[in-house]
This record gives C-alpha cells, structure tokens and sequence, in this order.
C-alpha cells in the first residue's frame, strides 16, 4: 500500500500559513510549541476512543469521564507527595509525578474494565442504545466523582521544575509543554510500535479492518477488544492528567468538556484510525492556538470549520480505518 | 375526544388516569397550589413537555439521537429575548424575534440534517454534540447582542406582564402545540418515521427517501424546540445560557424521555411530569435523608441534596436496559400482553 502523507503536509501547510498572520517569529514558535502540546495531549485522550469504535463498532459518550477520573486520582496521589512536588529538584519532582501517573493509568483502566463489563457489554451492536447507555453512564461517573471527591474544583500546581518557561532566542517556551510534547511523542510511538509490529496489533488492525474475517480465523476478538478499552481508558487517565497539570485546577466537568473536541479529532482522523487521530489532534491544537490568539473568540468555531472542510476533501475522514 | 387526540389514545387506565391528574392539575395549579413556586413548577411542565414531546420525535420515532436541541431551545429564548430587551416590549416586536428565530432554526436544521443525515447515527450524535456547544460559547461571547453569561432580562406586553394570563396563554399554547405533535407522528408521514427507526433498509426498498423523510423530522423536531424556547422566555421574562442552552440541559431532557417512555409522546408528559416534580421537590426530600443518616460515612454523600442527577442518572441507565419504552410502555404493556394472547389464541 503507498503511504499516504498528504495529511501529514497538512500540518506543515497550517503552520506555515500562520507564520506571516503572526507578528514575530518568537510569538509563531511559541504558539507552534503550545499547538502541538495541546495537540499531544488531545491525541492521547483520544486515541483510545477511536482504537474501541474502529475494533468494535463502540460509540463510548463516557469517555470522558475516565478523563476527570484519571485527573482525580492523579491529584489526590499528588497532594499527597506536596513536599515532592514543590522541591526544586527535577528528580525528586519526577518522583513525585510516577506515582500519580500509575495512579491515574490505574484508576481509569480498573474503570474502564468494569465500565465494559457492566455498561457496554449488554448493547453491543445497537447504536442507539449505545449513545443513551454511555451518556447514562457519563452522568453517574461525574456525580460519584462528586460523591468521592467532593463538589469543588481542585488546585493543581505543575511541579517547581517544570513550571515556568524557557527562552529560546526571543521565544518563552513553557516547560510544561515541552513535556507533554515528549510524552505525547513517547504515547504516539509506542502505539504505533504496537500497532505496526507485533503480533498483537496485527490481530487489532485486522480487527478494525474486518471483524468477522478474525473471528473466523480463530481469534477471539472480544476479549481484544476488552484489552483496547481499558488500555484506551488508561491512555484516557494520562491525558487527564496531563491535561489537569496543564490547567492547573481539575474538575469533574473537564472530560465532558473535552469530549467535544475529541470528537472532532476523531471525525477529522477518521474513526478507527490512532494515525489519523495523531494529525487530526495536532491539527486541531495548533488550529485552536494560532486562531486563539489572532482572533480568540472563533477558537471553537474554527476547529468546527476545521472539520467541516477535512470532510469536504475526504467524507470519511483523513486516513478512513473502519468498516461502513 | 378520538379525534383531538388523533386516534392515538392512552391505551392503558392507570395511564389515562395520569394523563387527566396531570392536565386537570396543570390547568388549575394557580388555584388549588398558590404561590410563585409551584406556578413556575406548573409552567415549566407545560413548557417541557412540548420540549420533550418534540425531542421524542426525533429520539422515539425517527431514531435520532441529537445533542442540539437545546442550540433550538435556546434559539427561540433569545429570539423573543433580543427582540423584547433590544426594540423594545411591543407586539411587533416580539413576532420578528420569534419569526427571525424560526427562520434560523430552519436553516440549521436544515444544513445540519442534509450533511451528516446521511450517514450513521453516531456520526450526527457526534456532530450536533459540536455544533450545540460552539452554539453555546457563541451565545457567551457575544455578550453585547446576547448578555453573555448574565442572559437579557426584558420587559412584554402589558397584557402578558399579568402572570395569570401569561401561564394560561403558555399553557394553550403548548398543549395545542402538543397536540399537532400527536397529530404529525399518527400521521402516515409519522408512520413512516417509525419504519425508519425500525428498519431504515426496508424503508428505502419500499421507495421511501429516508434521508429526506429525516431530515423533515429534524427541522420539524427543531422548530417545535424553537416554539418551547420561545413560550419558555415569555414566562420567565429572562433567557440565559442555563436556562436554555446548557449542556446539563440536553442531559435532563434525554433524563425526560427515556424515563417517560421513548416512541409515545405521552412519555413526554409523564417523563417531563415527573422530572420537574422531582428536581424541585426530590431535593428536599434527600436533604432529610441525608441529615437523617449523618452518622454514617459517604452515605451521606450519596444523599446529599446535590447528587440528585446521580440517582436519575442510574434510573436512566437502568430503564435504557429493561425498559426501553419507559415508564407508559411498562403501563401499557401490563394491558396489552392479555389482549395478545387472547387474540392469538
């Protein structure tokens, strides 16, 4: 099969386009760098949702409570380690963010787990019921969040190391970002290795691609399917977390909230595809990023607009992975 | 009675009998509940049950499942609102706002249906989902023209400031509006809807244009939203991203539906009955549970006054799982399996 990189072009074309709209070279790399971080975080919290729609044909509207869930865990482990957190010392800094990081993995995926089990598995093959089920759902994970964590929003400073910016030539790069870059990058390729390279993500592509044709082959693919929800809702608990550092406070609608946006993503990637999603999500946070600063009130709309040319160009979307 | 009701009749007596408590008590709630809480409970029955009514004809009967409604909702709330508080409380005035909200609405619908109609449900769940809060930031942002998160409050007619006259006319309006709803989906176009959710394949091969006949019921679902927004602004003299627009919303109305019953639009009347009813008074209820059960931890918490949406939630989850026709198919159903049988036999 030829490789198709005319999307990945499409990143490259945006970015350029927006270099003479900005005013200064620093302001464009600052944005480029904030772009791409938004993105890396959006792709994480979003590569699960198209992964499970592509092998089963699974709408989850309740994604985004393994979201807040991952935020929530990851911000009680982390009040927790104060003392590692605010010490100045990039190591003892790490230390501190490892644990909530297992704890955010771990959470989402064990919710994920029963989350399957107990909701998804009655509806499989009906839509409708799919939709109303996970929305269902959606609202009884916020409110326990409530129940458990309480009504308000909690505070979450970064770490003392990474928090603040660097300069590069007249650019301020937050430090933050650039390490949501290199996790997203980690996130991405480990995926991809996965997918591409082992045995593992053969049987899930040939999923996605044909379902019946699997089982037939003697392939359980519901039980690899119950392994890519949880691995989705654990990728779902990183990018929550990440996604609550980044905005310093977490709250129980955060996941909702970015529910539309990743919806968009996996529209404009095409459902079914992690590589799809990967540009679809970088397109969408330099998009939201440079239209946010040059003019901030059409930062929604644009990624709207966003979607709706992609899919003048391409009806199924950038790289068309599923069935139907 | 057949006729107004459009041969489509409760089919059930403890139904019936619902259905009469309900409307005899809506039409003499200002006399037998005095005071300005239980009338606004009143008017927002009459203005949700229209609402959801009109949902139900897209969830229920056509098998959309649509995260904008409330964009429409909110659309004849500020259609009436900007009008009022902008040119002013004249009749006038008034017909063009709500005229101007109609004709968007149409126009929305329309373009939305035609481009993601055509393709499967998830996908158009997907994008109203996107559109309604893009909807929804641009509200608050054009703060100038809108009110931003304040909302407008505005100033009616002479005649309609009387809040008596202004419940009744709500309340005809609505159950007129209720009515035509009845009459659309016993209609052989509601028919058709109804073969549409059942088997969109064999709707097509009997020559039916699916994607027409659904894109007729999202504009006409639609702008029955617009009506409800509209009646909505003119009894609360204010419009604002919560009362109309809000995400949380959208998750009460499918609250309404499903629980009421999807596929029968006397599920609306029950369904938005009863959630008003509880939303109001539940609350105090669970405060006195949760005080009563202080002692004993997180229970409490999962009393809280608060957690309400978490019970209604789980009622939602459970009724989509055994009862997906809601609480008038369950009554329905407890008259209906006898005749089957006998009828078989």
């Amino acid at each position: 099969m030829k490789r198709d990189l005319l999307p990945l072009a499409l990143i490259a074309a945006l970015a350029l386009a927006a270099l003479p709209l900005v005013p200064s070279g620093a302001t464009w790399l600052t944005l480029t760098i904030a772009g791409l971080a938004m993105g890396m975080m959006i792709f994480m919290m979003a590569s699960g949702l198209t992964l499970v729609f592509g092998l089963m044909d699974v709408m989850n509207f309740a994604h985004g409570a393994f979201i807040s869930v991952g935020a929530y865990a990851a911000a009680s482990v982390l009040i927790a380690l104060k003392g590692g957190m605010q010490a100045p010392s990039l190591a003892e800094n790490l230390a501190a963010m490892a644990p909530a990081l297992a704890a955010a993995i771990a959470v989402a995926g064990i919710l994920g787990w029963i989350f399957e089990r107990v909701v998804i598995r009655p509806v499989y093959g009906d839509h409708l019921k799919q939709i109303l089920v996970t929305m269902g759902g959606l609202i009884v994970v916020e409110q326990l969040i409530h129940v458990v964590w309480g009504p308000d929003q909690i505070p979450l400073p970064k770490p003392a190391t990474i928090s603040g910016s660097i300069l590069i030539g007249d650019a301020a790069i937050e430090r933050y970002r650039m390490l949501a870059v290199v996790v997203g990058l980690a996130v991405f390729a480990a995926l991809w290795t996965m997918l591409n390279r082992t045995r593992l993500g053969l049987l899930i592509r040939a999923g996605v691609e044909n379902t019946e044709m699997v089982e037939s082959l003697g392939y359980r693919v519901r039980r690899l399917f119950v392994g890519v929800f949880v691995a989705g809702s654990a990728l779902a608990g990183l990018g929550g977390m990440m996604w609550a550092m980044y905005q310093e406070s977490v709250t129980a609608g955060m996941g909702m909230q970015m529910m539309v946006v990743i919806f968009i993503v996996i529209i404009i990637g095409g459902l079914g595809s992690v590589g799809g999603c990967f540009v679809g999500a970088l397109l969408v946070g330099l998009m939201a990023n440079y239209i946010g600063y040059l003019a901030p009130k059409l930062a929604l709309g644009s990624n709207i607009l966003l979607m709706v040319l992609i899919l003048l160009w391409r009806p199924r979307g950038l790289y068309p992975a599923s069935k139907a | 009675m057949t006729r107004i009701l459009s041969g489509d009749l409760p089919r059930s007596r403890v139904l019936a009998t619902l259905l009469i408590i309900i409307a005899v008590g809506l039409v003499a709630a200002p006399f037998v509940f005095p005071g300005a809480r239980s009338l606004n409970v009143a008017a927002k029955v009459a203005v949700f049950v229209l609402l959801v009514a009109s949902y139900d004809l897209l969830l229920g009967y056509t098998g959309i499942v649509s995260f904008a409604h409330t964009m429409f909702f909110g659309i004849g709330g500020y259609g009436i609102a900007i009008a009022a508080a902008k040119l002013g409380p004249a009749w006038s005035n008034l017909l063009v706002g709500f005229l101007a909200s109609l004709v968007l609405t149409a126009l929305i619908a329309l373009v939305v249906g035609l481009l993601s109609l055509r393709v499967r449900a998830v996908f158009f769940a997907m994008i109203t989902l996107a559109v309604a809060s893009f909807f929804q930031i641009l509200a608050s942002q054009l703060s100038d023209f809108t009110g931003g998160e304040d909302g407008l409050n505005f100033r009616l007619p002479a005649l309609l400031q009387d809040r008596l006259v202004c419940y009744y006319a709500v309340l005809a309006a609505s159950a007129a509006l209720f009515l035509a709803l009845l009459r659309i989906v016993n209609s052989p176009f509601g028919r058709v809807l109804q073969s549409i959710r059942e088997n969109e394949f064999r709707a097509e091969a009997l020559g039916y244009r699916t994607v027409i006949y659904r894109t007729v019921a999202n504009c006409l679902g639609a702008l029955f939203a617009t009506v409800a927004g509209a009646l909505y602004a003119l009894w609360l003299r204010y419009t604002g991203p919560d009362t109309t627009l809000s995400f949380a919303i959208m998750i009460d109305l499918l609250l309404m539906v499903v629980i009421g019953g999807m596929g029968t639009l006397y599920g609306a009347v029950i369904g938005a009955t009863l959630f008003v009813i509880a939303q109001n008074y539940l609350q105090d209820l669970m405060k006195l549970a949760s005080e009563a059960t202080a002692g004993i931890p997180l229970l409490p918490n999962l009393l809280h006054p608060d957690r309400w949406l978490l019970w209604l939630g789980v009622l939602f989850v459970v009724c989509v799982y055994w009862f997906p026709t809601g609480i008038v198919g369950k009554l329905r159903q407890a008259r209906s399996v006898p005749l089957r049988s006998s009828r078989a036999a």
